[in-house]
């Protein structure tokens, strides 16, 4: 009975046991979380990845507000079926200016980290209206409201600066010019398209939802997907020295 | 309360002789075969963290005595999928693609290996057997915008249809109404004229001689003389009932007015060659190849 | 000479300071709501005021009707137990479970035909799904935690609740998070961070409740009357300042405007990820795990009537569990772009766990031993039973899905959701209906009105848990078998929307096993209405609570 009789101080003591508890569960996340800010390797070394332009941002923020990462996970794992059904492996550098990150944990709908380029911008337009005019078999829900609501541009300057306040390198000139780069991704004919793919390196300029007019909410989310796992050139990706 | 322990007459065992609102604590021992288990558990754990990466340290972190990771044992993987395989794969990347849909060995492979393919990455678009959909081409009949012969599926597929591939098939169908080329009276009477030409009804007060003439001087440039169109342009043949868009009068109306420009996407950077090859013969023998 | 009952009479601190908080924050929502970037900003700074004025004249009214001296801590030498906010918390509970199912069993049905989307936003799968797992985790959960551990807590240590208001605003205030996050979830304000959804104001108000919630609880045991600290508190006490750590690991966010609804979190990429799941992770583990194994410990024994198994392997099982959870959360991440070290740590510490785990299991059932034969005439404790045994099959096929090659086949899948589910509706949803059947007769003094109707329950129950979770091991094992099938001759044999194909009868299937466990929580409502609006005649004289506080 001894040993156990020591417990005593935790039983009759309930700062103790607090004091008990927090030390306790404080270990286990120290230990596995800390070293993710500092070890080098937990980001690989690749060029391409930027932030996102105002338009894919706002096509960000639609996307997390429905929720879609409920059905579609952002990660292809190491795995020979998924390589070869979604395309190379996800690298965390990927999603290093992703808040929140969008991995998600169930697939009901395929994955989505290389969905860009992979339909046309009509294809994703008809698609998000009405899947099952599409796809007969999909469960997906049809968004035919994203065509008919514009994007809030008001607020566009403050959501950039919020971003580099939490790590998202933007730029000054990326700031100052938020409101105008969103217009101009959707305007190839505008005079500003080569200063904002100089902003926006690979960035894709066109009409996404393929209608005059403000920008819409379906222009937003289809520039985000058609963007998805395109910035990165695997052929110039150092596999070897990423193994971690 | 006391602190002297009672013995439970059920079960025969002393209590810790605490009592919370008539609840009581038997000082039943640890289960053995529970502490035992729980004891395998560690031991396990910890042969795991000597075989594997599993310690983070100061600027690395453990990485186990077989230097196994993740990213290398999926290339391994794919590898030994190669190998399964075998070279008739390889073959399928060389091989003229004529030789391929002869060799009946050659083109039941390249037919296995375009099966899901297709269907993961083609029947979005095209539909699940490839029938099409509107805006987006059947490839079981023998219709083709960009041409049905192998090589011609091939190079479809490799680069698209205004991709922005720079190597993509280009072209499209001009906007006339919206470009003001024609006028609303004259497009109506065009579309009226498209659709005789494949036996269909027209409009009570169509009138053909000026629809000729619209044709002759607008269209024919790119859908032909004899409207049989021109796989050059991707221009589509408009007498043979096959319609892309549709041939009721209004949709005849909108293609003429706003003009059509439907995508392709370019699938050489996405898909190896070798797999862009077997589709093009896969597609080729859905029924409709040339 | 006034009245002496004037005289005497005045507010106390908590009273003044909390009617002062509640008008400022009145007027200043109402301002943020005029401000505000959102309709739905608007739409809450706006409830907030609403509340917070009719808060600050509930507290008034509150005043002048209670008598001169606040509520005796004891009477006759008895404690005076307070009841007021724990019966709050389980008609809450009750409530919020109802909606909680239905709307699970609306998404179901969603996956089996899409058209119940209906294409409109506030429908659509998407935000309804976070709706479900918030409504019936830290809804219907969430007040059964607190109004077992309010109760357990009073009893455990003979002593009346710490906090005259501090109760109430714990169990109002928790709830108010709810309809904030909830009506969030339907404007599409959600930070879409699994089980931590709520954007940054919901975030801020729930750290207040759940801090004073810490508060009354760790003041009511420094107060006790009891020498030793109850096992059931143990739990408690780890799942409520676990789960505070946790919260506030996971949601530091920056807002765009402090008068939008919209924020950006701190975290990004892999280490959002990681904080993600060892919130997650831990939301189970201290959440739905220790929370309601502190509802075992008290109401096993109790409704037994047999003392606790093993005390000593409730010492080891405590400490071993809340220690080893923490660790569990890459299993989360397997496979992913977090790195391999963290994943073996995820993956080592989750199958340390399973002993751990299984402690709590045998500590619930073998208090039992001697008075198994309750269970064929007491379904109450049958159903308190199974749920340990639900627990014991959760925990088993836990660690399970965390070995790495397991879990590359059925991680995205539906067996997740399986395994979510045994662990949900027959752990959580059976011990906490099991307490509820227990407690609200306890409440209100009286006998529970039907047996017979729990009967009914559990196995109606029962049935909807089997269908469903067997439904989701078959189609969760063949989408994960269909994903990674290669023909003979080396290529994919299936593609992903044959796999979205072959899910559909079983989606029907999981449906009515959904439906079934929903028509079972609708007969323990109209048990417990029934239970509760019994005539006095059925009270029973046991004196169980000699005062109704408030
Ligand atoms: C109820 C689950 C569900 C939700 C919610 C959902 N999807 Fe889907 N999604 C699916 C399914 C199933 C498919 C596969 C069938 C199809 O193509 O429609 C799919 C397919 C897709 C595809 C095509 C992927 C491919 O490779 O073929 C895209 C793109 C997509 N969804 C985007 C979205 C976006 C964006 C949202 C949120 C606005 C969303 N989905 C919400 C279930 C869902
Ligand atoms: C985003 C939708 C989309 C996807 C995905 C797609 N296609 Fe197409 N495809 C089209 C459209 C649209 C056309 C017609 C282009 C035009 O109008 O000129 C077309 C044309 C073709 C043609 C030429 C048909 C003809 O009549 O000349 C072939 C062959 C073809 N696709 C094969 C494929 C294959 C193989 C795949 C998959 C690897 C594929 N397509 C994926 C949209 C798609
Ligand atoms: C510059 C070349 C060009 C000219 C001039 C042109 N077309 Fe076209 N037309 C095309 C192309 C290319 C397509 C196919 C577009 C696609 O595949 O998306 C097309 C498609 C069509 C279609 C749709 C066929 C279907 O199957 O749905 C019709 C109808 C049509 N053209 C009629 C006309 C008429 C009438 C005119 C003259 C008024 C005309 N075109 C002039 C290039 C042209
Ligand atoms: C009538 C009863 C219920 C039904 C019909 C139901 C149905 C569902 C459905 C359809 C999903 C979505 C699965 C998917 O995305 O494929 C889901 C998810 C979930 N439900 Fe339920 N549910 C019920 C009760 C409960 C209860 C009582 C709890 C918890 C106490 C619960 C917790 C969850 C959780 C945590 C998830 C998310 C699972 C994951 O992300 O893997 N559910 N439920
Ligand atoms: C020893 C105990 C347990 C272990 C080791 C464990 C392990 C796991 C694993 C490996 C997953 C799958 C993760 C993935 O592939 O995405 C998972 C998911 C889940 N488990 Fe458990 N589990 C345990 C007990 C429980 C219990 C008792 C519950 C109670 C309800 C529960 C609730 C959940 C939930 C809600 C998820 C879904 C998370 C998500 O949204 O993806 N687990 N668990
Ligand atoms: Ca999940
Ligand atoms: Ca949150
Ligand atoms: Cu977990």
């Amino acid at each position: 009975m001894s040993l156990w009789n020591r417990h005593k101080i935790f039983e009759k003591n309930s700062i103790i046991l607090i004091a008990g508890i927090l030390a306790v569960i404080a270990i286990g996340g120290l230990v596995e979380i800390t070293p993710l800010f500092y070890l080098k390797s937990t980001i690989e070394a690749v060029d391409g990845v930027r932030p996102y332009t105002p338009l894919e941002l706002a096509g960000r923020n639609i996307y997390v507000r429905e929720g879609c990462y409920v059905c579609h996970s952002q990660m292809i794992r190491p795995l020979r079926d998924e390589v070869e059904r979604y395309g190379h492996y996800s690298l965390a550098a990927e999603s290093m200016y992703d808040h929140p990150f969008q991995w998600g944990s169930k697939r009901t709908g395929p994955d989505l980290a290389r969905i860009g380029g992979k339909y046309s911008d009509e294809w994703h337009v008809t698609h998000l209206t009405n899947p099952r005019a599409i796809v007969p078999q999909s469960v997906m829900p049809g968004y035919p409201s994203l065509a008919n609501t514009e994007v809030d541009l008001t607020d566009m300057v403050a959501h950039l600066r919020t971003n580099r306040a939490i790590g998202v390198p933007y730029s000054e000139d990326q700031i100052k010019n938020a409101v105008a780069d969103m217009k101009t991704q959707l305007d190839p004919d505008s005079a500003n398209v080569e200063s904002f793919q100089k902003r926006y390196p690979k960035a894709a300029v066109r009409n996404f939802d393929g209608r005059a007019g403000n920008p819409t909410e379906l222009d937003a989310l289809v520039a985000y997907l058609q963007m998805l796992g395109t910035l990165i050139d695997f052929k110039l990706y150092d596999e070897k020295a990423n193994l971690r | 309360m006391t602190e002297h322990n009672d013995i439970d007459h059920i079960s025969g065992r002393s209590t810790t002789g605490h009592e919370w609102d008539g609840i009581k604590e038997l000082n039943t021992p640890l289960p053995r075969w529970w502490i035992l288990s729980f004891y395998a558990t560690i031991l396990w754990a910890i042969g795991y963290w000597v075989v594997y990466p599993a310690w983070p340290l100061l600027s690395s972190y453990t990485t186990g005595v077989f230097d196994y990771s993740t990213r290398a044992s999926v290339v391994n993987d794919l590898a030994s999928l190669e190998e399964l395989r075998g070279e008739k794969m390889a073959v399928l990347g060389k091989a003229s693609l004529t030789e391929i849909e002869k060799d009946p060995a050659l083109l039941g492979l390249a037919r296995a290996r375009g099966k899901t393919v297709f269907a993961d990455n083609c029947a979005p678009c095209h539909g699940s057997g490839g029938a099409g959909a509107k805006g987006y081409p059947n490839l079981n009949d023998d219709d083709w915008l960009w041409g049905g012969s192998l090589d011609q599926i091939l190079q479809t597929i490799q680069f698209g249809a205004r991709s922005g591939h720079a190597q993509a098939h280009e072209g499209q169908m001009l906007a006339f109404g919206r470009d003001g080329i024609l006028t609303k009276t004259e497009i109506v009477t065009v579309a009226n004229y498209v659709r005789s030409l494949s036996g269909l009804t027209t409009a009570a007060k169509f009138d053909a001689a000026a629809g000729t003439k619209i044709f002759a001087e607008n269209c024919a440039v790119c859908h032909g003389e004899n409207a049989k169109g021109n796989q050059a342009l991707g221009a589509p043949n408009l007498t043979d009932r096959i319609w892309l868009y549709g041939s009721d009068e209004d949709t005849l109306v909108e293609t003429i007015s706003y003009g059509r420009a439907g995508i392709m996407p370019a699938w050489s950077g996405r898909l190896d060659p070798i797999t862009v090859r077997a589709l093009a013969v896969y597609v080729h023998s859905l029924g409709g190849g040339q | 000479m006034t009245s002496p009952s004037f005289a005497s009479k005045s507010t106390t601190m908590g009273e003044a300071g909390l009617m002062s908080v509640f008008a400022v924050s009145a007027y200043v929502f109402f301002f943020a709501g005029a401000m505000g970037h959102d309709s739905a900003f608007t739409f809450h700074a706006l409830l907030a005021s609403a509340a917070s004025l009719t808060a600050t004249g509930v507290i008034l009214n509150r005043y002048y009707e209670r008598p001169a001296q606040l509520p005796p801590a004891q009477i006759n030498g008895r404690p005076n137990y307070n009841l007021g906010p724990i019966k709050f918390a389980s008609v809450l509970a009750m409530f919020w479970g109802i909606a909680g199912f239905s709307i699970g069993l609306l998404i179901a049905s969603q996956l089996a035909w899409p058209a119940l989307n209906f294409d409109l936003p506030w429908a659509s799968f998407g935000r309804l799904r976070p709706l479900h797992t918030s409504a019936v985790i830290f809804a219907f959960g969430g007040n059964v935690l607190i109004a077992t551990s309010f109760y357990v807590v009073q009893k455990t240590c003979r002593t009346r609740l710490a906090g005259d208001l501090a109760p109430w605003f714990v169990v109002v205030g928790y709830n108010f998070f709810i309809l904030i996050a909830g009506t969030g979830y339907l404007f599409g304000v959600t930070q879409s961070k699994e089980y931590a959804e709520p954007e940054w104001y919901a975030d801020l108000w729930l750290t207040i409740v759940w801090i004073t919630y810490l508060i009354v609880f760790v003041a009511t045991l420094l107060k006790r009357k009891e020498p030793h600290i109850f096992v059931a508190n143990w739990f408690y006490l780890a799942f409520i300042v676990t789960i505070a750590v946790l919260h506030l690991g996971n949601n530091p966010a920056l807002p765009v405007s402090v008068f939008g609804s919209k924020s950006y979190i701190a975290w990004a990429g892999v280490q959002d990820a990681m904080f993600q799941w060892w919130y997650g992770h831990n939301a189970v583990g201290f959440f739905l795990t220790a929370g309601f194994l502190a509802i075992m410990y008290y109401f096993i024994p109790k409704r037994a009537e047999r003392p606790v198994y093993s005390y000593r392997l409730s010492i080891i099982h405590f400490w071993a569990l809340i220690f080893l959870y923490i660790w569990a959360g890459p299993h989360h991440l397997h496979y992913t772009a977090l790195p391999d070290w963290t994943q073996t740590l995820g993956m080592t510490f989750s199958i340390m766990l399973w002993m751990p785990s299984w402690g709590g299991m045998i500590n619930g059932m073998m208090t039992l031993s001697g008075a198994w034969d309750k269970l064929r005439t007491d379904p109450v404790l049958r159903m308190l039973v199974v749920s340990v045994a639900f627990y014991g099959m959760a925990t088993f096929e836990g660690p399970t899905m965390a070995i790495k090659v397991v879990n590359s086949l059925s991680h995205y899948t539906d067996w997740t959701v399986g395994h979510v589910h045994s662990g949900a509706l027959g752990w959580v949803g059976f011990v906490s209906f099991g307490a509820l059947y227990c407690l609200i007769p306890w409440l209100w003094n009286r006998q529970l009105y039907s047996l017979k109707l729990v009967n009914w329950h559990f196995w109606i129950a029962t049935i909807g848990i089997v269908l469903y979770i067997s439904a989701m091991w078959v189609s969760g094992i063949l989408q994960g078998l269909m994903w990674r099938a290669y023909t003979s001759l080396g290529f994919l044999e299936y593609s992903f929307i044959e796999s979205v194909e072959a899910m559909h009868p079983f989606y029907i299937i999981r449906a009515a096993g959904g439906a079934l466990f929903l028509i079972g929580a609708l007969i323990m409502a109209a048990n417990l209405w029934m239970t509760v609006n019994a005539r006095e005649a059925d009270q029973i004289q046991d004196a169980r609570a000699l005062q109704v506080a408030e």
